[in-house]
């Protein structure tokens, strides 16, 4: 709260003072900004706090016990691979959504949604139901290394398509009637002139997808067993380190998921002001 | 959505069509379709099962309780932070605006953790001077409450955020050069403009926060009657054999989500119309 609540509007000129607040939006900001802290910034800084009063030696000892660093490598590679196949699937949907015409293509909007609606719990045991033992299919995932991969597909399945639906529907047709005349293929115009309009919301998209599956826990609880070494992943360490009341390694492992958010979050704020979305 | 603008559709259309219906389908569409099956599969007496246990109505309850406390104060929250980030200049406005989003990229394990570092009863940062006061935070209600508004706090501003900003300040202005306060413009003109939006955001928290379960897992407590959610039912069961009362609860839990993505869905779909009705014209 470095703000100073000042009763006199400076309107005319936003350059020479460095705020246009008012008493009542200064106490807005105020309240709103303690609210915060108290439920975000405070609590998220203990963690760094609490991971870091024991010295780098007990943070590197933390998280390379080996159950701890092969639960990490578990989570990032599963996190890259899905993250991956979403921008492929992801742009595959959005584009079908936009320019594909069919019966039943609202459905198919409201199916996208469900994954981020559907309590993580009741995403988990969905998967059970299809691809556990009982499986339809026959195909038994479940307890595996691959139920990671199908819970992140599930979890992050709307991040890159929700980014890069607005994008695509505002883009002018124009130009790819132009290099369409011009003799471009369908391919190549895809590659030179849609996908460079669309790679900042990808990104975007993929940087949700990435830190929202890093961080994953209640889908895979029910579907992947967590076997070390084999499906146990890194926010499942953190609670077993918290439940044998293990502070300094439940903080460590905490601390290195919350520099991989503070990452995206860095990445998703210059990415999105190329989408302009927020000014 | 929008309307289709190719028309031409050539073997690619198809297969790509195709391949996303297939993908939405097993990944998505015939899992969730399951736990309906699964739920009804001796008629309804799951669903009376669950209703007719004194603990699962306490665990409902408490689930719907947190939902809409955690929903108030982040829609208050959210249209304040929505109005400042948008219409005033104040400095640390951009890293305010980062970190906004930072809730979305948390490990609901970490959020559980943090919370438990700063109000845990015995050697939080804060839990023993607010538990002198007589408040007990972590393993009781007022936890569960943090920690979902944690989870479900920036969706209000991410929907309200965009749409103040298509808005732009014209009618405020009006407004105000006729002598309107700051309260009667944002009462008279700006919220009703952003009605929809808001909605839209109010119903994303309300289906998040109900939803909550990792970080409820850990501050919680999980004692059966008192501090169990629904979410946490829901494992309980299922990992004690009751897979009849698991499917029975996240099939209540399913439908209000699917009824809260409809309802989203419907608004939006009015919310275009809105829109390209006003381009028109």
């Amino acid at each position: 709260m470095t703000v100073a609540l000042e009763g006199r509007p400076a309107r005319s000129r936003p350059s020479l003072v460095n705020h246009d607040l008012t008493t009542a939006s200064g106490i807005g900001l105020g309240v709103s900004m303690l609210w915060f802290s108290l439920l975000v910034l405070i609590p998220l800084t203990a963690v760094m706090v609490t991971a870091s009063s024991g010295g780098w030696g007990e943070f590197w000892r933390s998280i390379t016990n080996e159950q701890t660093a092969a639960a990490i490598r578990l989570t990032v590679t599963a996190a890259a691979a899905v993250t991956l196949a979403n921008i492929v699937t992801g742009t595959a949907i959005a584009w079908v959504l936009v320019r594909d015409r069919f019966p039943g293509k609202g459905l198919l909007e409201l199916v996208i949604d469900i994954p981020f609606a559907l309590p993580t719990i009741v995403a988990g045991l969905v998967l059970v139901s299809l691809y556990g033992n009982d499986s339809p299919l026959g195909l038994h995932l479940a307890n595996t290394e691959w139920s990671i991969y199908l819970a992140f597909l599930f979890v992050t399945l709307p991040f890159v398509v929700r980014m890069v639906q607005p994008v695509l529907e505002e883009l002018d047709l124009e130009v790819e009637e132009a290099a369409a005349s011009l003799g471009a293929s369908r391919a190549t115009i895809f590659r030179r002139v849609v996908l460079p309009s669309l790679a900042p919301a990808i990104a975007a998209g993929a940087a949700l997808s990435f830190a929202r599956a890093v961080g994953e826990y209640g889908s895979l609880v029910l579907l992947s067993g967590n076997l070390p070494f084999e499906s146990e992943v890194t926010s499942v360490r953190i609670l077993s380190a918290i439940e044998n009341d293990n502070r300094a390694a439940a903080t460590s492992i905490a601390a290195v998921l919350l520099v991989i958010s503070l990452l995206v979050i860095v990445a998703l704020d210059v990415l999105q002001r190329r989408v302009a979305r927020r000014g | 959505m929008a309307e289709t603008r190719r028309v031409t559709a050539g073997p690619a259309t198809y297969v790509l069509r195709a391949f996303v219906i297939a993908y939405l389908v097993l990944l998505v569409a015939w899992p969730v379709v399951l736990v309906g099956t699964n739920t009804f599969e001796n008629g309804t007496t799951a669903i009376t099962e669950v209703f007719s246990d004194p603990d699962m109505v306490h665990a409902l309850r408490l689930s719907a309780v947190a939902a809409v406390v955690a929903t108030a104060v982040n829609t208050v929250f959210g249209v304040t932070i929505s109005m400042l980030l948008v219409r005033k200049q104040f400095p640390g406005k951009r890293v305010l605006s980062a970190l906004i989003d930072l809730p979305l990229s948390v490990s609901p394990i970490v959020v559980g953790l943090a919370l438990m570092l700063v109000y845990g009863g015995r050697n939080g940062w804060l839990g023993p001077t607010i538990e002198g006061w007589g408040l007990q935070v972590v393993f009781a209600t007022p936890g569960i409450v943090l920690a979902t508004a944690f989870v479900s706090l920036p969706l209000v501003i991410r929907e309200v955020v965009p749409v103040l900003h298509e808005l732009g300040t014209e009618q405020e202005q009006a407004a105000q050069s006729l002598g309107a306060s700051g309260w009667q413009t944002f009462w008279r003109i700006t919220l009703p403009s952003i009605k929809w939006a808001v909605i839209y955001g109010v119903v994303l928290t309300l289906a998040r926060s109900l939803g909550e379960f990792g970080a409820v897992k850990v501050v919680s407590g999980n004692v059966l009657g008192e501090t169990r959610t629904a979410t946490l039912a829901v494992e309980e069961k299922y990992l004690n054999f009751d897979q009849e009362g698991a499917y029975a609860v996240a099939f209540l839990l399913a439908s209000v989500s699917v009824l809260a993505i409809l309802v989203v869905f419907v608004l939006r779909a009015r919310g275009t119309r809105h829109r390209a009705f006003e381009r028109q014209s």
